[in-house]
């Protein structure tokens, strides 16, 4: 049995960057499992030392105290622009912009489209939940048509209140970006997919090559009011038909 | 021996802020404080620093804040309605102590107002614009000398302080073109490897944050270690001057621009046989209240000039209390102060 033992070969760990306390998240909700994607990613290629990580206002607006490496707060929606002053006086470090919906295309749109227009060489990881969690479930620009979320009881009106906004596509009209992909996080084979969009998303700062960007699309069962295989199973019919899985951009 | 230049307002600003060793400056364009940023997209690339055009007054305080937290010296510049969308950073930057120095060239407002210079942000530099208990320092040029002057200072109490510092000048004070000595660089530097965020090698994981939802180490004792700081600066950091207030019976209260102009109103009253004297606040935040009292105690009468309705009135309101008859002149809307207007409100006095 002890030979046995000896020989045998760890397979799994828990990342160094991922602090070991419980998280303040919901169960169901994807923000861990998505933390942990990008802590396994930042121990894979070596820079927990060199990184920085831009909260977002939302549910991951205490993302610092799960992440061991240096955390930095920004206003609702600022986050890039935050991200770009940290990347312009320290170049060679690893600047990562964490956003929610509202945070990233309502209330910080344009700092999100001109960040990446500048093809600052910052890495955003975009959570699409399609609602707003953190202040209990309105209606964020990525709600499905017909949601019923606090702000939309009857259902989201595309004549009122428009057809939810496709990030990556918003961003792929641009120029400057290295990399856009979206995921989704609803089941262990699309989590594997969205390890090596986050993993490329990440080396392509290090390695210096421009803005790069991943969209998750994740679970707010509490929020959406469902279990949490509900919520998963709704991530991968409802929201995969209106936001195509995919790279959009891999230069 | 250093050679006098002629340079403008907002060109001198953005000189001294090199000379001060900024090296990162984020701006959006605004009137009339355009030549500030025209000249660090010039200059910054020839001292190795980096000028970058917003998308707007919000991403460029925004920025300003990244680059702070990472320890760059950082500037950020507009005029009265830009800095109204740049509350919101300001009083995050003062709420995870970041230091930074943003220019304010003041307008006529409220609203899209008009483009020449203006004194009506008073109430927005010093009482806090943005939300929350908070501070800047805010100092007051009347003179491009002192714009420069003022903009090395800006940078070093900033750091001194991890504060954001104001300066609080005006849109003709920044097209006015005079000769200066261009200042000196600051000698002191300040390590600020203790708490900047810049990858945690070889030490614990930082935070810069200003969000505290549990009571015990909570806001309030963020908000106290706060008050100690500006308690702190309102003991050393005061600053102004006096001119011909030594013999003076009545006595003229200004800032900025129309300090310049009662500075030629005293020198006509003077000429006439009239005692008086100008106290001119260069920090507004701290205000010199107990400056104010003890040179103003025992005047007949002081007169509060502005380019305003009246709002650092107010603050010499609260220094002389009923101790002496206080009058205010001022003009709105970017109408600069007349030196006829000072003497006659004087004289009628007088009569």
């Amino acid at each position: 049995m002890r030979s046995e033992a000896a020989e045998a070969k760890r397979v799994y760990s828990r990342p160094e960057t991922l602090v070991d306390i419980p998280t303040h998240y919901c169960p169901g909700c994807g923000h861990g499992i998505i933390h942990k994607l990008m802590a396994q990613v930042i121990d894979e290629l070596g820079v927990r030392e060199t990184t920085i990580v831009i909260a977002p206002v939302g549910c991951a607006v205490l993302i610092y105290n799960y992440i061991n490496a240096d955390g930095l707060e920004a206003a609702h929606g600022r986050a890039p622009a935050v991200a770009t002053g940290v990347k312009r006086v320290l170049p060679d470090r690893l600047v990562i912009s964490y956003q929610g919906d509202g945070d990233l295309l309502a209330i910080g749109t344009a700092e999100t489209v001109h960040a990446a227009n500048r093809g600052e060489n910052i890495t955003v990881l975009f959570v699409n939940n399609a609602i707003y969690g953190m202040t209990g479930g309105q209606m964020a620009p990525t709600s499905l048509a017909g949601q019923k979320t606090k702000t939309s009881p009857y259902g989201r009106n595309p004549a009122e209140a428009g057809m939810p906004i496709r990030a990556c596509e918003l961003l792929n009209t641009l120029e400057a970006p290295v990399f856009i992909e979206r995921c989704s996080v609803h089941d262990v084979p699309h989590i594997l997919k969205a390890k090596r969009a986050t993993k490329k998303a990440i080396e392509n700062q290090v390695k210096g090559r421009g803005f790069s960007f991943v969209e998750f699309l994740s679970m707010c069962p509490t929020n959406w009011g469902m279990s949490s295989q509900a919520a998963a199973d709704w991530v991968g019919s409802e929201m995969v038909s209106y936001y195509p899985l995919g790279n959009f951009r891999d230069r | 021996m250093a050679e006098p230049v002629l340079m403008r307002g907002n060109e001198a600003i953005a000189e001294a802020a090199i000379i001060a060793g900024c090296r990162y400056y984020f701006a959006y364009p605004i009137t009339p404080q355009n030549e500030i940023a025209a000249y660090m997209a010039r200059r910054m690339p020839e001292v190795g620093g980096t000028f970058l055009q917003a998308e707007s007054e919000i991403a460029s305080i925004n920025m300003v804040l990244g680059a702070a937290a990472a320890g760059g010296r950082c500037m950020t510049s507009s005029s009265s309605p830009g800095i109204s969308l740049k509350q919101e950073g300001l009083s995050y930057m003062a709420g995870t102590e970041l230091p930074g120095v943003v220019v304010n060239m003041m307008r006529g407002g409220p609203g899209l107002g008009n483009i020449a210079g203006a004194q009506g942000d008073y109430f927005q530099a010093t009482k806090g614009g943005g939300h929350g208990d908070y501070h800047m320092i805010v100092l007051a040029p009347a003179s491009v000398q002192e714009l420069a002057d003022l903009t090395v200072d800006a940078f070093d109490l900033s750091d001194r302080y991890r504060i954001v510092t104001m300066i609080l000048g005006d849109g003709f004070l920044g097209q006015m073109s005079e000769s200066l000595l261009l200042p000196e660089p600051p000698k002191k530097r300040y390590d600020k490897s203790s708490w900047i965020l810049d990858g945690a090698a070889g030490r614990e994981p930082r935070t810069i944050a200003s969000l505290r939802l549990k009571p015990e180490n909570g806001v309030e004792q963020i908000n106290l270690r706060l008050q100690e700081k500006y308690r702190k600066i309102e003991a050393k950091e005061i600053r102004l001057e006096c001119y011909q207030c030594q013999d003076a019976e009545v006595l003229l209260v200004a800032f900025g621009l129309a300090a310049r102009v009662c500075k030629a109103a005293v020198n006509q009253l003077r000429s006439g046989g009239v005692r008086a004297g100008l106290f001119r606040p260069i920090t507004l935040w701290p205000f010199p209240y107990r400056e104010l009292l003890q040179r103003a105690g025992r005047m007949k009468k002081v007169l509060v000039v502005e380019m305003n309705a009246g709002q650092m009135l107010e603050d010499v309101r609260l220094a002389l209390g009923d101790k002496v008859p206080i009058e205010f002149y001022g003009r709105m809307g970017a109408m600069l102060v007349e030196v006829e207007e000072i003497i006659k409100r004087i004289e009628n006095h007088e009569k």
